[in-house]
């Protein structure tokens, strides 16, 4: 517990990357990849604009930028999924040509895509030898398979048996067997898309593991990810892409977050964070212990008018499954709750809108989104009793209500018929929260409200949500980033293992005390 | 923002226009093929003096419009993400029950059409409370209320046709209304009715959000049992419809009617567009699938081809059909892909 505790401490206590090791250290000049004045167009958008990019063995090397900066596109040129319209590509100095998938895997390129594509009921050796199996007479030689495969495993020291069916393993386990399945290709460069981004952090403490272990033979990595606090931690340069170009490479230990937001934004962000921090409300809501005899555990807690309430603790301590005991989502729960002093029975989430409660999910696209419908539909589903009257849709009423919350959320979208599984993380996130907005709620539950959404729609929401509560609403919000729950909130609960472990007011919140709550 | 505004200066008829076109170009492809196949038949020197002829088109209108009442309820219930195996065998009780009530107990006709219907209905709502209330997939459940209804029309008639001979039984089937085919009114109806609640009720929207993210609609506060309760229990009672409506135009219940409607309705729905996969599908793309089957049955029979063979070629028209919707959607899906560029 003490290592992961320290772990944390060091994830979150850097919020410049000043303390990290000195630039250089692992730095070789042994050039693995190099990529020149790279273009690429679709019809109607310059896709990369002469983008540079140059990647050293024994390297982790970020590209950051918001959605739509390039970065995918990039990669997919790389991965021979694209081809350029221009530019060259060099490996360890030869000039290469990929022109499809098959080209890349020959000059020991391996991508490993946000979702894993691994057969779920194979085992992982079959997985890591699918389509190269040892043969023996005809027939796949399972044993030599297997063992080749635990010794594979093994070597990066990975506790994984090679016999268990991939459907039994963590995702992040997973995750390991897709890289060493693109190791197995002996792949000198490895891409990872977003690989932490459904992972949780002691699996991503694991993961970074096993990422040291590969540049230490020499591989360069390439890491695209969402979470500034990862940079500090695994990677030695970064990459800033903005709207198709390159902005710049930097050493993430002689950078700051803010130099690299401002890169990626391409103006000072100056308020980040918009808090005006009020505590003098009249209580809205009381929880009283709240238990769903599974996780949660005798959970209690007040909310105020115009307050937004923070809700830390590891993956898994119970936070959202508390908030679905209050929506309603979670039968036969135990506990009482109080909306302005009375008490109120919530035996489904009709109760809780009743009730002007509003939850916005954590993992918009399961729980939240219907992905080939409109905008239009997915603003509208939870007022559809305001512009229809049995069979009579008022049509103009319904698209005023879209246009107000695209508006009022500054969404962008390029019509409100435009399907919502095109548009940005952001976007989708803004689509959300307006949906439940159009509701009225007085009570506003927002889980992971910030999760794959980029920098600056990050911004834009913490300005809504202040404004939000600035007008009376009380607001909780569930976080495993702990510079917004620092940032944002009037007062943070922790749980820790279903319960709750502490309160932290305003001015007495730090990084170390909601660690050593979370891990109690 | 000046589109929406103008959208709604237009006049009703403007509106309706809009719709047509906008239905017209959701459906082109099959559309296309149904006009093709239709202009086959009228030229074709075998069939040109039969095809085109009003009675032929009522004949074929009359013949699709079972088909088509079992495909309305079935396009919500795919569009939920379901299948409804039980209608085919429904048909059937339902008919033998309405045709027995005339015969052996001497019920009044309307009292013995609405037993026919309430059958359907019964089962329809049998099929929606298992689905909604159990995790027991749709195809599973159906699948055991079609061999449950089929076996009680067996044992109810005893394997033999349930013969009624009234003039009045007959108008509901065979009859007419002016000149138009009594089934064409009804079908008409039921295609209207179900566009309604597809297009313009709450539980219209529900449908697509249950079918498109049922756990979404669940965090939604959609009461998604109650959803798929509602129309599982549509499904049914379009069976029972269909059922009384075959009954009447056979001039008898039996209890081998309605074999294998299941899969025609089905196959109606899917030529007409509609995801299997749940949550995406129009009314009328359905009725653009039923016209298509309805109109090369008819053909086929007037080109006198074997009956053996007129099952592959009406395999081969369905998955063609669904092959060229197939090739549109990807050639769309591409060039979407591309304008976003990553």
């Amino acid at each position: 517990m003490q290592n992961a505790l320290d772990t944390h401490i060091r994830r979150f206590a850097t919020p410049c990357f000043k303390t990290r090791r000195k630039a250089g250290d692992r730095l070789s000049t042994n050039v693995l990849l190099q990529m020149k004045n790279i273009h690429k167009t679709f019809p109607g958008v310059y896709a990369l604009k002469a983008v540079d990019f140059e990647l050293r063995a024994g390297e982790v090397h970020a590209i950051i930028g918001e959605n739509g900066a390039g970065k995918s596109t990039l990669i997919k040129v790389l991965g021979g999924i694209y081809a350029a319209d221009q530019g060259e590509i060099f490996i360890e100095g030869k000039k290469v040509e990929i022109r499809s998938v098959k080209d890349a895997q020959r000059n020991g390129i391996s991508i490993i895509h946000q979702e894993l594509v691994l057969v779920p009921y194979m085992t992982v050796a079959e997985n890591i030898f699918l389509g190269r199996e040892p043969m023996k007479g005809g027939l796949v030689n399972a044993t030599k398979m297997h063992e080749e495969a635990q010794k594979l495993i093994d070597s990066y020291g990975i506790n994984i048996d090679a016999k268990s069916l991939v459907r039994d393993l963590t995702i992040a386990q997973q995750q390991m067997v897709e890289i060493i399945k693109a190791i197995s290709y002996n792949s000198k460069i490895l891409v990872m898309d977003e690989p932490t981004s459904s992972i949780s952090e002691k699996e991503v403490k694991f993961l970074f593991e096993t990422m040291r272990n590969l540049t230490s033979k020499g591989v360069g990595i390439i890491y695209i990810s969402h979470r500034m606090s990862e940079l500090a931690e695994i990677c030695d340069r970064v990459t800033v892409m903005r709207d198709g170009s390159y902005i710049g490479t930097r050493v993430v230990s002689e950078t700051t977050n803010d130099e690299l937001i401002s890169m990626m934004v391409g103006r000072e962000l100056k308020n980040y964070y918009t808090r005006d921090f009020q505590e003098d409300g009249e209580v809205m809501l009381k929880c009283e212990n709240i238990s769903d005899h599974k996780i949660v555990k005798d959970v209690s807690f007040e909310v105020r008018k115009g307050e937004i309430v923070g809700f830390a603790g590891l993956v898994g301590a119970g936070r959202s499954e508390v908030m679905k005991c209050i929506f309603g989502l979670t039968k036969g729960y135990s506990g009482n709750i109080y909306i302005d002093g009375k008490k109120v029975v919530i035996r489904s989430p009709s109760d809780a809108i009743k009730h002007g409660i509003a939850l916005v999910p954590e993992d918009r696209k399961l729980e939240g989104l219907y992905l080939i419908q409109s905008v239009r539909f997915n603003s509208t589903i939870e007022v559809l009793k305001d512009f229809i009257k049995g069979i009579f849709v008022n049509r103009k009423k319904e698209e005023d209500i879209t246009q107000k919350y695209i508006d009022m959320m500054s969404t962008k979208t390029p019509s409100m018929e435009q399907a919502i599984g095109k548009l940005s993380g952001g976007n989708q996130q803004k689509v959300m929260i307006g949906r439940w907005l159009a509701t009225s709620p007085r009570i506003l539950i927002l889980d992971e409200p910030t999760r794959g959404v980029d920098v600056g729609a990050k911004s834009e929401i913490y300005a809504i949500m202040n404004n939000l509560a600035k007008s009376g609403m009380a607001i909780i919000m569930i976080s495993s980033e702990m510079p917004e729950l620092i940032n944002m909130s009037d007062r943070i609960y922790v749980m820790c293992e279903g319960r709750i472990t502490g309160c932290l007011g305003h001015k007495e919140i730090t990084q170390e005390k909601i660690m050593k709550l979370a891990a109690k | 923002m000046d589109r929406v505004a103008s959208r709604n200066k237009k006049s009703p008829f403007a509106l309706f226009l809009n719709g047509a076109v906008q239905w017209f170009r959701d459906n082109m492809g099959i559309i296309i093929a149904l006009i093709v196949l239709c202009l086959f038949l009228s030229l074709n020197p075998i069939t040109k003096n039969t095809f085109l002829t009003m009675k032929n088109i009522f004949n074929v209108l009359r013949q699709i419009s079972t088909n088509l009442f079992l495909a309305c309820g079935m396009t919500m219930v795919i569009i939920l993400g379901g299948i409804d195996l039980s209608v085919g065998s429904i048909i059937a009780l339902s008919g033998c029950l309405a045709a027995g009530s005339v015969v052996r107990y001497n019920l009044p006709l309307p009292v013995a059409l609405l037993v026919g219907v309430l059958v359907g209905l019964v089962f329809g709502m049998f099929n929606g409370v298992v689905i909604s209330r159990t995790t027991i997939p749709p195809f599973i459940v159906t699948l055991a209320t079609m061999n449950i209804a089929k076996g009680l029309a067996y044992v109810y008639t005893g394997g033999s046709p349930v013969r009624v001979v009234t003039k009045e039984w007959q108008f509901l089937g065979a009859g007419y209304i002016g000149p138009v085919p009594t089934p064409v009114i009804i079908l008409i109806i039921v295609l209207i009715v179900t566009a309604l609640i597809m297009n313009k009720t709450k539980t219209g929207r529900y449908i697509y959000a249950v079918g498109g993210n049922a756990q979404a609609a669940e965090f939604s506060g959609i009461k998604v049992s109650r959803v798929k309760f509602l129309i599982y229990a549509y499904s049914g009672l379009m069976a029972g419809l269909a059922g009384i409506v075959l009954g009447s135009r056979m001039y008898s219940g039996q209890p081998t009617a309605g074999e294998g409607a299941e899969m025609d309705a089905i196959a109606a729905v899917v030529v007409g567009g509609t995801s299997m996969a749940g949550g995406y599908g129009k009314i009328g793309g359905t009725l653009i699938g039923g016209l298509i089957i309805g109109v090369l049955n008819n053909g086929l029979n007037l080109l006198n081809v074997n009956s053996f063979w007129q099952y592959v070629i009406k395999g081969i028209v369905i998955l063609l059909a669904v092959f060229i919707d197939y090739i549109r959607q990807e050639n769309k899906e591409k060039i979407k892909v591309n304008i976003k560029g990553n």
